[in-house]
């Protein structure tokens, strides 16, 4: 910024309180620390070693490796399925979540926001274990329509966060004037709570896409041989072998998180 | 209360015009009593029963041997002692949250604070930079770092140089690197939140009024992103405390967290009912913090919602 703020002349001495020895430095050193392991694994996806840490030379043949793995495309399907549907189903059931929570009583709220809360809070595994368990008493297959079920359920809480803070922001006196000309319930919903709140249901269901896409310990227990998701994939592969097919599949998915990021972003900066 | 009184349905129309019937919120209300509140339940339940004696599963017999086993050993003679293995994993995973708490934040508010007095242009980048690992799977974050920190990493062969062994992986300090990477952009987003919404002249005022600079960091500055503090406190200590992928994939099984320990019985050690026990005092622990932190909030009157 080119003009000065009011900065505070005393004794003669010009203090810039917003500048603070050390902040920056910091802020560049942690800038470095977030981001050497991703370049890290960007730049060695391209090695062409076997061996990951010795640089031989630039080759993309760990590329064509992932393109041809069909475990990882079954496992990629997977991934991209369960994420959908949960996506699809999480939104919409945070919707009415956020709309009947509103004028819902005292009681009936706390116990549905301990509920909806309780992923947030309660270590993952905790959830996982549970959830297994009751998959093997309910009789539910370990599979893809259990890890539907249980993406579904963890990702509410992120597809609401932003839903229920839009909603609180929303001014009521459409609701009011269109409750007033006799519109109905229905009505309102359609034509004037959903094209309001759009814009967070769009942010709400990108979050829990991307929660579900990533998710690891829920999918490890319950999926079961048949429906191995991407992380769990993964997660095999670095155990067993040391390979730089991984290098090149997380680059592939950095790649995916960053587009997708700009293009919401894009969106959003096209509505204003 | 057992006394509820209807009110004529126009009425309660009337009370908020425009607004949706609470009714829309029963489907997920009952949806996430099944998929969140039965399996919280279950382990409970599974916690106090008995472990067949082959195969996976529980038996239903009524035992307290699960939560007995957590802190004593029974000997082959008969005996009884005091085991200490599972204070040990509570007291680690307890030891490494706090730590990567700590250090986390003694990073963050320099960072929030230095994004926060950028100009508007820089200030989205950054901020833009610092929420982009959230989108990015923790699982390829702690590959990343794995390779960042192995013996022939950069670092090793940096140090190699130098003559200098390096060899952290497989080992404590390599879980909590590992904890302390993932979770820090969960500090400093909270952080900069608060931290933008400060009004700087209130600072400058207060120099002017004769505060010394640390005064008025101490008294005006830190008051005011104190709310982002505290709920970057919590979303860095809760998944901490739970984690799972750090302590297997850094730490190399040698250094178990709880999650880890729990991930055994119910896989290679089979043994239901305990893990249970152990989820359990994992819940309670987790529920305590929450209790003390939203406790000392209330306190200094500062409003803390985690939910």
């Amino acid at each position: 910024m080119s003009h000065t703020q009011t900065s505070s002349r005393k004794r003669g001495k010009l203090v810039n309180l917003r500048n603070f020895p050390g902040f920056k430095p910091t802020a560049w050193f942690v800038l470095f620390f977030l981001y050497s392991p991703l370049l890290y694994v960007v730049i060695y996806s391209f090695n062409s070693s076997r061996i990951g840490a010795v640089w031989e030379s630039f080759s993309v043949k760990w590329y064509f490796r992932v393109f041809e793995n069909t475990d990882i495309q079954r496992a990629l399907k997977n991934s991209l399925q369960v994420g959908l549907v949960a996506t699809i189903l999480s939104t919409t059931l945070a919707v009415m979540a956020a709309l009947g929570l509103l004028r819902m009583q005292r009681a009936g709220k706390a116990v549905a926001m301990a509920l909806i809360g309780a992923p947030l809070i309660i270590a993952e595994i905790v959830l996982a274990v549970g959830t297994l368990g009751l998959f093997i008493a309910v009789g539910v297959p370990l599979g893809k329509v259990g890890l539907m079920v249980a993406h579904t359920a963890f990702c509410i809480p992120f597809a609401l966060l932003p839903i229920r803070a839009r909603l609180s922001q929303l001014d009521m006196a459409p609701f009011e004037a269109a409750s007033d000309l006799g519109a109905n319930e229905r009505q309102i919903l359609r034509r004037i709570t959903l094209p309001l709140l759009a814009p967070a249901i769009f942010a709400g269901a990108l979050l829990a896409f991307a929660i579900s896409i990533d998710d690891f310990i829920t999918s490890f227990f319950v999926a079961g041989p048949g429906a191995t998701t991407l992380p769990v994939y993964i997660f095999g592969m670095i155990r067993s072998t040391v390979t730089p097919e991984v290098n090149a599949i997380s680059t592939l998915l950095l790649l995916f998180s960053g587009s997708v990021l700009i293009g919401s972003y894009l969106i959003q900066r096209k509505r204003r | 209360m057992t006394a509820v009184t209807t009110p004529p349905k126009k009425q309660a129309q009337r009370g908020r015009p425009g607004q949706s019937s609470p009714k829309l919120a029963y489907l997920p209300i009952i949806f996430l009593a099944f998929a969140i509140g039965v399996p919280l339940l279950i382990i409970v339940v599974y916690s106090f029963l008995e472990k067949p004696s082959q195969g996976t599963g529980v038996k239903w017999v009524f035992t307290l041997e699960n939560y007995k086993a957590l802190f004593i050993q029974e000997k082959l003679d008969g005996t009884t002692a005091l085991d200490t293995r599972y204070i040990k994993v509570l007291w680690t995973s307890f030891y490494y949250s706090l730590l990567t708490t700590v250090v986390t934040l003694v990073l963050s508010i320099p960072v929030a604070m230095w994004i926060a007095t950028r100009d508007a242009r820089k200030r989205n980048l950054l901020v833009a930079l610092v929420t982009l690992p959230f989108w990015i799977s923790i699982l390829i974050r702690t590959y990343g770092m794995r390779q960042i920190v192995a013996d022939e990493g950069p670092i090793g062969k940096f140090l190699g140089i130098f003559n200098i062994e390096w060899s952290i992986l497989y080992s404590p300090p390599a879980t909590i690197l590992g904890l302390i990477y993932v979770f820090l952009p969960f500090m400093i987003l909270p952080i900069y939140a608060s931290a933008e919404r400060f009004d700087f002249r209130l600072a400058e005022a207060a120099y002017d009024l004769g505060a010394k600079r640390m005064t008025v960091v101490r008294r005006v500055i830190l008051p005011s992103i104190r709310p982002g503090v505290i709920s970057g406190i919590a979303l860095v200590f809760i998944p901490a405390l739970g984690s799972f992928l750090q302590s297997d994939m850094l730490g190399g099984g040698k250094t178990n967290m709880v999650a880890n320990v729990i991930a055994n019985n119910f896989g290679q050690a089979r043994n239901w009912p305990f893990g249970s026990a152990l989820a359990v005092l994992l819940i309670v622990l987790t529920l305590l913090f929450v209790l003390i932190m939203q406790g000392a909030a209330q306190r200094r009157g500062d409003k803390v919602e985690l939910v």
